[in-house]
Parts: C-alpha cells; sequence; structure tokens
C-alpha cells in the first residue's frame, strides 16, 4: 500500500469478501440493498489500512481519549475493590472490570490481592458500546500470563493513542535506543500509557522525558533523541 | 468522574525522586515551564501555555450603566469555566462549579480585580450614565498542571494587551469612535500583579515552583503568592495543612519577587514584539 486514504465518518470503505474482519472505527452495515455493494462505512476520521490478503481493516488516528477495543492491551488502575473483582480506570469513558480469578492460575483459593491504587497490563476481552469493558490478566489462547498483571514499582507516563501505537510498534526505535543504555522493562498500553522501570531514578526520568519528547514532537529522529539523552545525567 | 488519585508506583517514585531533588519533568525544584505568549487578531486575546497547560484570556469592553453604589467607577467582571476540555477530571458543568472551579476563579478574581490593578475610575465615561465593562473570559484549554499561574499570566497580558475604543463625549452625548478614526487607547494599568503557586510537601521535602498536574495531586498542601516586580505582595494563599516556617515562607516570596521580575520582563517583550507587527493605522 503507498498512497494513504483518507476517510472521514460516514465514508464507505472498500471492504469486501467473504471474511472480513473490521478494526476500530470501522462498521459494518446490515440493511444494504445489494449484498455487492460495499455495506462497511469508517467511524471515524483517520487513515485507512488493510493488510495483504485485504481482510483485516482498520482506521487509524491520534487521539487523547481511549476508547475500549476488544484484545487491546491496556494500562489501568485499580479504583476500587467490587466484590469478587476490580474496578479499573483505563482512561475510557466508563471502568472497567477485572474479575479476581482472570489471572494465570488464579482460584478461589488463590488468587492475587491488587491494591487501590495498582497498576494492571491487562487485555480488554470484552468491549461493547452498551456495556462496561471487561479486562482479562491472561492471554485468550494459552490462558497464560504472558506479560499481563500487576506493574509494580516503576513509573506511568501518559501520552497520546498515536504515540503509545508508536512505542508498540517492534521496530520503533526509542524503546531499543533506552534499552541499550541500561536495563529498562516497559509496558505499552494503547490507551495512552506507558509504564517502565529503571535502576535508578535519574534512568526512569530519562525515559519519561523522552516519550514525553517524541509526543509532543512525533517527528524527533533517533539521532535528536540520542544528542536529547547524552544531555542528560542518567 | 471523579478525580482519581494517582497510582500507588506513580506517587512513590514521585517522592523518591523528589527526596533525591528530582522532578520527573527534569525541572530545578525552584523551576518554571517557561511560559509562551501567542496574541490574537484582536486586541485583548491572549493565549498562554506553560509546557502543556494552555489557558486562553479574551476581553471584550461594552458600554453598560453603573451599579448605583459606585457611580464613577467601570465594571470588570471575570468569567472562568473549566470545560471538559482541560482533562477528563472535569465535568461539564451542570450549574455547579466543581472545587478546582471556585479556587481559580477566587483567585483570579482576587488577583486581577481586587487588587487594584486596574484603574476603574479612568472607565468611567459619564458619571452615572456610561462606563465601560471589561468582560474576561477565560478558557481552559488543557490541565497539565498549575492552571492558575497560567490563567493569571494571561489575563494580565490580556489587560496590557487590550486596547479600548477611543470615546468623546459632548454635553450629555457619547461618541464612539470606531478604531479606523482614532487610534484606541491602552488601559490604565496601576500594577502587573503575577501569581506563582508552589507545591508542598511534607517530610523536609522541597517545595515546587510552578508543580505539574501529578504533583499538584501529590503534594500536601500549595502555596499560591500574587506579587508584582515592585515587590508588592498582593494576594498570599496557603491550602492544605503543611506546617510552615515563617523563615522559609519568607525565602518563597523571595523567590516569587526574583520570578516576578523575570516575567514582567517577558510580558514586556512579548507586548513589545507583538505590537511591532500591528500597523495602527489612523484616518
Amino acid at each position: 500500500m503507498t498512497d494513504t486514504v483518507f476517510v472521514l465518518p460516514g465514508d464507505a470503505v472498500p471492504a469486501t469478501g467473504p471474511t472480513l474482519k473490521l478494526g476500530p472505527g470501522l462498521l459494518k452495515l446490515h440493511d444494504t440493498p445489494t449484498p455487492a455493494s460495499s455495506s462497511v462505512i469508517a467511524t471515524k476520521a483517520g487513515t485507512l489500512h488493510h493488510d495483504s490478503r485485504r481482510v483485516k481493516w482498520w482506521v487509524e488516528s491520534n487521539a487523547r481519549r481511549y476508547v475500549p477495543a476488544a484484545q487491546e492491551g491496556v494500562i489501568g488502575v485499580v479504583a476500587h475493590k467490587a466484590g469478587e473483582g476490580y474496578r479499573v480506570d483505563i482512561g475510557g469513558a466508563h471502568p472497567a472490570s477485572l474479575d479476581g480469578l482472570a489471572f494465570e492460575g488464579a482460584s478461589k483459593r488463590n488468587r492475587p490481592m491488587l491494591k487501590v491504587g495498582a497498576l494492571v497490563y491487562a487485555r480488554v476481552s470484552l468491549a461493547h458500546k452498551d456495556m462496561e469493558p471487561e479486562l482479562q490478566c491472561y492471554d485468550a489462547q494459552t490462558r497464560k500470563s504472558e506479560g499481563f498483571g500487576e506493574l509494580k514499582g516503576g513509573f506511568m507516563q501518559k501520552c497520546s493513542l498515536g504515540t503509545c501505537r508508536a512505542l508498540l510498534d517492534p521496530a520503533h526505535w526509542l524503546l531499543p535506543l533506552l534499552g541499550a543504555r541500561f536495563p529498562l522493562e516497559a509496558a505499552v498500553g494503547v490507551n495512552g500509557r506507558v509504564w517502565f522501570k529503571a535502576p535508578d531514578a535519574r534512568q526512569t526520568i530519562a525515559v519519561a522525558r523522552c516519550i514525553d519528547m517524541l509526543d509532543g514532537r512525533p517527528e524527533t529522529s533517533a539521532a535528536e533523541m540520542k544528542l536529547f539523552l547524552d544531555s542528560l545525567d542518567t | 468522574m471523579r478525580p482519581l488519585s494517582p497510582s500507588i508506583p506513580e506517587k512513590e517514585f514521585v517522592l523518591e525522586a523528589l527526596g533525591q531533588g528530582l522532578r520527573v519533568d527534569g525541572r530545578a525544584p525552584l523551576e518554571m515551564r517557561q511560559p509562551v505568549l501567542t496574541f490574537g487578531p484582536e486586541f485583548g486575546y491572549v493565549e498562554c501555555s506553560l509546557g502543556k497547560t494552555k489557558v486562553i484570556c479574551s476581553i471584550d469592553a461594552k458600554m453598560v450603566r453603573p451599579s448605583p453604589e459606585r457611580l464613577f467607577e467601570g465594571v470588570i467582571s471575570l468569567h472562568s469555566e473549566i470545560s471538559p476540555m482541560a482533562s477528563t477530571e472535569y465535568e461539564a458543568g451542570y450549574g455547579r462549579p466543581s472545587d478546582a472551579e471556585v479556587e481559580i476563579s477566587r483567585m483570579l478574581d482576587k488577583i486581577l480585580r481586587r487588587s487594584d490593578a486596574i484603574d476603574k475610575e479612568s472607565l468611567c465615561v459619564l458619571a452615572g450614565q456610561r462606563v465601560w465593562h471589561l468582560k474576561l473570559t477565560f478558557h481552559f484549554l488543557s490541565d497539565s498542571g498549575n492552571m492558575l499561574d497560567c490563567a493569571c499570566l494571561a489575563g494580565i497580558t490580556a489587560l496590557r494587551h487590550f486596547r479600548r475604543p477611543e470615546v468623546e463625549v459632548v454635553g450629555e452625548e457619547v461618541i464612539v469612535h470606531a478604531p479606523e478614526e482614532r487610534a484606541p487607547l491602552p488601559l490604565a494599568i496601576h500594577h502587573t500583579p503575577l501569581c506563582f503557586t508552589f507545591a508542598l510537601f511534607n517530610d523536609s521535602l522541597p517545595a515546587l515552583l510552578d508543580p505539574s498536574h501529578l504533583e499538584e495531586t501529590l503534594c500536601a498542601g500549595t502555596m499560591s503568592i500574587a506579587l508584582n516586580a515592585q515587590k508588592e505582595l498582593c494576594v498570599l494563599q496557603k491550602a492544605g495543612g503543611v506546617a510552615m516556617e515563617a523563615d522559609a515562607i519568607l525565602k518563597l516570596l523571595e523567590i516569587g519577587v526574583m520570578k516576578a521580575k523575570e516575567l514582567d520582563k517577558l510580558i514586556e517583550e512579548a507586548l513589545a514584539a507583538d505590537f511591532a507587527t500591528r500597523v495602527v493605522e489612523v484616518r
């Protein structure tokens, strides 16, 4: 795909085929007159993307407010305990619920105890416009934790959703650049939150400032960031 | 949604770093974010940003009848409503203003109106009949901490940037001259009060000037000092129950004086730079 296609809410999307996987920002209309005509429309403004087989389609745009979508990894703050589970703030319009048993190997007797204010890295297991989002701290297929769970220590930096998605890209240079300088643990949620942990407070601050700088100026190059890092005393 | 308290890791890290004299955004404890002032096309429209905090102040003037108690004075009114645009923490006001909004509005009122920065008598056009009503509207665009100082800076700069139309009184008749006819006049301003907010912490942690949003929510109390570059103290407000020694307060005041001088110069330069670009054409 060479040229970028911009779509606005209501625009028809040329996604056709027997099997389609629609990502956030796209909607399938059910009452189209002819099944042959395109029945997928965009519900938000942004650039349209699809995979090489034209099966998966999604719309990408930058925003600051998170709208939960199923299977996305998010970082939440436990707001309060609710019976068997927890209510977690993931930055969306509504708090999400996290069941006390939705952890790897959790049972009635043995379940993790989270304090109010704890950070969790979780996967959105249910996102429906009429229901509260639900979270799970294990992988849907393997039922193993796969890195999900409570995030202890470290620091969390908020940024725009676009920056978060950029950081999640394995080809993005920032986290490897930082990781090459000092031991770094990081979790990126697509809800505009990045958690990281470095051995020293100065290094943690350096990570926070790098993410902030990238957020303010997404076109910052790796060389510029290197110079910036050198100017900091880590 | 009610404001959430920061998560445990955030809280612990900020306090731990502060124990080493470090702030998360890399500033020194008594370092302000560099304010940026941008002027709109009209007089009295100022956009002020402190880091990611952004506030717009716009002024408009209209002629009204003065209040019966103060026949020779103009009216200044401030409107500051915090909408959810600033941050998810603020709800659309369903009539009842939030605590943060009340605090900011009251401080702005004290600093900009009740400190007598504007000569209200100079706003009188025809005694008992016609006075100017200045309406300052604040728009809080983005909250990244310390909206008060940012709004105050926007407000006072807007007042100094504002130009009101020239009026002529012939007998009982008031003639308002259009800006194309006669150059609009600046307001009579006695002094330039500026506000500085410090976040105070317990356990002998240092006081922080211009706190970020996170620091603001984690601190045990704040102290806002409003003063001008001539070392005249206008307002001092201390919120939260942090015990402070008199010496410590005096020290913060001294820092305030120093910063007020710097900021006063910055406003002066920004205004001069803006007026250099404007051509006031008078026929």
